[in-house]
């Protein structure tokens, strides 16, 4: 496949070409594409004139990094000790019943991406997960499958 | 990189002198003869329907013509009853609304137009106006109709807080540098740059007592002044707002709620070390976060608050916001700046001091978000003053983030020295639905599990650290009897193994050891001797790791061991789980005699297993239950129990 790569150029550009923003134009270059195609890793590497292999380190040290492709919108599960404490495992559970996804994994109708991270900082309200940053709170099974359905019915439009 | 340009060159303020007129008018505008009204939109009242609340303020004040200005602030601090609407009307103490949805803020600003408060929906009025000790209103003694409504600050919730490091939170409109100024805001770096030499204020923050609040308490002072004395320029002044201990929240809640007074405290300490550059890192999860600050660093700029030439003298200093991208080693000091310099962030030994050699090779200065946020207000209101506060060692207060099992969730900020007990009991109230508390984790990954005996302990550095955990950022995370203990010491422990950046073996393989062996035990496969190796493990692990991440990892191992050791026998031994958690040593039943047959853990079930009809007590069908315990968690008779 051949992707536009002039996105990145862009990026580079906003960042003057600067190889210490190496971890934030990757992030905006992953906003892009939704992840980080190894040709763009490439160009980054390039445009930087840092070596291909640091551009990979970094991008896979990270965890918020995907090498691979993600579904259109990404569901966050907080695993951190206050959800863990009061429900994570239900939660997760049910989104993975519901998407028929695990965590790391993609629906395969490319809609949803299945990530578990530790706090997103509303830890007052555990359970949370987040859908594209957006946080909601106190979950239980039933607003889990309420706010996945608003996400896939968005979809259809 | 990002547009600097001083686009409104008329807002910038060019000297001090100029700088107190903009004060008086920005103190007018904020107590103006307009109905103010403000929603709680940080991430926890977002995460709560803010977002509705305000659309349904902006529309109700829209289609009624009302002349009120509609706002957003950050968080009160009492999550639990968010979504929070407060008002500020002319003559009036403030007002805090409770638990409000966008239908009752639309019914709300229709009737105060007609003059009625609805004091039933009121939390609380506030007899001064912040609930920091300066004020500009006073408003103890004329309640004007609002009388049924508490004090703010005398609900049980505030009535122990002193908010220094989270003043304004909540209280101001954090997109707004002009309700910052209003109320008290850059007047610490006015004065700081008029008259105070840079070596006094570092004698000020050590008289203060100020200790670092990210975790192991470092006299702030003695590293401004290490910075300062190193050679070498230029010199970099950090902020770590990367708040990695999962279930801690504060430092994002003054990042979104107060963003101003982290830049603030950075200028005043670039100006006494001599640094005219800066980052903020900030952790992914927190977009709102750097969205703020983002906002507050332009709009410094602006004022001629940050960049070239602040206030007219002449020193410069600037900001800016580095995001991290997923790592909680990150928030270490050393892989911080190897994050920031665009590397992976792996730390390295501290045979030189980053003060010395720390960013890009530079001389640098890393401080918590809270230490910073702490600063204006110790050159406002002295270090006497701040060093009056608190216990021995530990001056001025901490703000800790009591979530889990306990009935008022949310952000408290005390005198330190007060006691576990005060916190969770007192402010907080205790474990909810009637269960039995069964122990605090503080610290984070790097802290321990306090059980019911220690709930006297004075909260301190010294003291934490001393019963075998740590202050940590500040998180305290209560645990009822339906908590495990060994499964939350496993959870670090995974925690902990996932984020090891895996530079010392110590770290990376030991601590993957120690999972190997509490996974055993939390799947009953673990014998007696395991103990011993996994002792022997902690201390290894302990002793031989590079950076704090390793050198802690073992505390919430240790410390469970510790106090509840009876509850690692029961796994081992009996081959079952006292709290109903792990799941390989839980069967859960229905107590015939307690169950009423109300059919909610039918509903509840998601693998439908349980089995019940009306009248009759129900039953689990042991080869379906996924042990989840998710009927036990809706039952309102206690009618399930771990067998
Ligand atoms: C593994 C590890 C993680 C840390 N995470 C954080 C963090 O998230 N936030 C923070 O302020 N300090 C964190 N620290 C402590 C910092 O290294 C550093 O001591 C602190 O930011 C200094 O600021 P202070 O003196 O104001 O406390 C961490 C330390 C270690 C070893
Ligand atoms: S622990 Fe889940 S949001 Fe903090």
């Amino acid at each position: 496949m051949k992707l536009d790569l002039k996105s990145v150029d862009q990026i580079i550009g906003k960042y003057d070409g600067e190889d210490s923003w190496l971890v934030m134009i990757l992030q905006d270059v992953q906003d892009k594409y939704n992840y980080l195609p190894e040709c763009a890793l490439g160009r980054v590497a390039e445009s930087l004139k840092i070596p291909l292999s640091r551009v990979h380190s970094v991008a896979t040290f990270y965890s918020s990094f995907s090498l691979a492709e993600r579904g259109r919108h990404l569901i966050r599960v907080c695993d951190g000790t206050a959800c863990h404490l009061r429900g994570f495992t239900h939660i997760k559970e049910e989104i993975s019943r519901h998407l028929g996804i695990s965590e790391g994994q993609t629906t395969k109708d490319k809609v949803f991406t299945l990530d578990v991270v530790a706090c997103l900082g509303a830890c007052a309200l555990a359970p949370v997960m987040a859908v594209d940053g957006r946080c909601y709170g106190n979950m239980n099974a039933e607003k889990v499958r309420v706010v996945l359905d608003l996400y896939r019915r968005e979809k259809r439009h | 990189m990002i547009s600097t340009a001083g686009k409104k060159d008329t807002e910038r303020i060019k000297s001090v002198q100029e700088f107190q007129g903009k004060q008086a008018y920005s103190r007018s505008k904020f107590y103006s003869d307009k109905v103010r009204v403000s929603v709680g939109a940080g991430t926890c009242g977002l995460a709560n329907g803010a977002a509705d609340v305000l659309a349904g303020l902006r529309d109700e004040v829209g289609t009624s013509g009302l002349d009120f200005l509609v706002r957003q602030t950050g968080c009160i601090g009492y999550c639990q009853v968010e979504p929070v609407v407060d008002v500020l009307a002319p003559g009036l103490p403030r007002v805090f609304y409770h638990y409000m949805s966008a239908g009752k803020a639309r019914q709300l600003v229709r009737a105060i137009a007609e003059g009625d408060f609805h004091p039933d929906w009121a939390l609380g009025r506030l007899s001064r106006d912040q609930l920091l000790v300066r004020s500009e209103r006073d408003f103890s003694s004329k309640p004007n109709g609002l009388s049924t409504v508490p004090k703010l600050e005398e609900l049980p919730f505030y009535k122990a807080q002193l908010k220094i490091a989270l003043r304004n939170c909540g209280f101001i409109d954090p997109h707004d540098i002009e309700e910052y100024i209003a109320t008290g805001g850059y007047s610490a770096l006015a004065q700081v740059l008029a008259s105070i030499d840079p070596e006094d204020i570092i004698d000020l923050v050590e008289k203060s007592g100020l200790r670092g609040r990210g975790g192991g308490g470092f006299l702030t002072a003695r590293k401004w002044r290490a910075c300062r004395q190193a050679h070498g320029y230029p010199k970099y002044v950090l902020c770590n707002g990367d708040e990695g201990d999962p279930g801690a929240f504060m430092d994002r809640s003054i990042m979104e709620g107060n963003p101003h007074a982290i830049l603030e405290g950075m200028t005043i300490g670039a100006y006494a070390i001599g640094s005219d550059s800066g980052y903020v890192y900030v952790r992914l999860e927190y977009p709102l976060a750097v969205e703020n600050l983002q906002i507050a660093i332009e709009q410094a700029r602006a004022y001629g608050l940050l960049g070239p030439n602040i206030l007219g003298t002449d020193f410069s200093f600037d900001v800016e916001i580095s995001r991290g991208a997923g790592a909680f080693v990150c928030g270490e000091s050393t892989a911080l700046m190897a994050s920031i310099e665009g590397y992976s962030g792996e730390p390295r030994a501290k045979h030189i001091h980053t003060s010395e050699k720390g960013l890009f090779g530079q001389p640098t200065n890393l401080n918590n978000v809270e230490t910073w946020a702490n600063v204006p207000v110790i050159v406002n209101e002295g270090a006497q003053w701040f060093a009056r506060i608190g216990g021995e060692h530990s001056k001025g207060t901490k703000v800790f983030s009591v979530v889990g099992k306990v009935k008022n969730t949310g952000l408290v900020e005390v005198p330190m020295g007060v006691t576990l007990r005060d916190i969770i009991y007192d402010i907080c109230g205790g474990v909810p639905d009637g269960r039995a508390f069964k122990g605090v984790q503080t610290g984070g990954p790097s802290g321990g599990c306090l059980p019911e005996s220690l709930l006297d302990l004075p909260v301190d550095f010294e003291r934490l650290v001393e019963a075998g955990s740590m202050m940590g950022s500040g998180g305290m995370i209560v645990m009822d009897d339906h908590s495990c203990v060994v499964e939350l010491a496993r959870y670090f422990t995974e925690f902990l193994t996932r984020e090891s950046c895996g530079k010392c073996t110590a770290c990376r393989e030991g601590i993957v050891r120690m999972l190997e062996i509490l996974e055993q035990i939390t799947c009953g496969k673990a014998v007696r001797e395991d103990m011993d190796l996994l002792d022997e493990l902690c201390c290894y692990v302990k002793d031989n790791s590079i950076c704090g991440l390793g050198k802690s990892a073992a505390n919430p191992t240790l410390s469970t061991v510790k106090y509840y050791r009876d509850e690692y026998l029961a796994h081992i031994e009996q081959r079952r789980c006292p709290a109903g958690v792990c799941r390989e040593l839980t069967k859960f039943v229905v107590i015939p005699d307690r169950c009423k047959a109300c059919g909610r853990c039918v509903k509840t079930c998601p693998v439908k297993a349980v089995r019940g009809r009306e009248k009759v007590a129900h039953t689990i069908d042991q080869d379906k239950c996924v042990r989840c315990g998710a009927c036990r968690e809706v039952c309102p008779f206690d009618s399930i129990a771990v067998a």
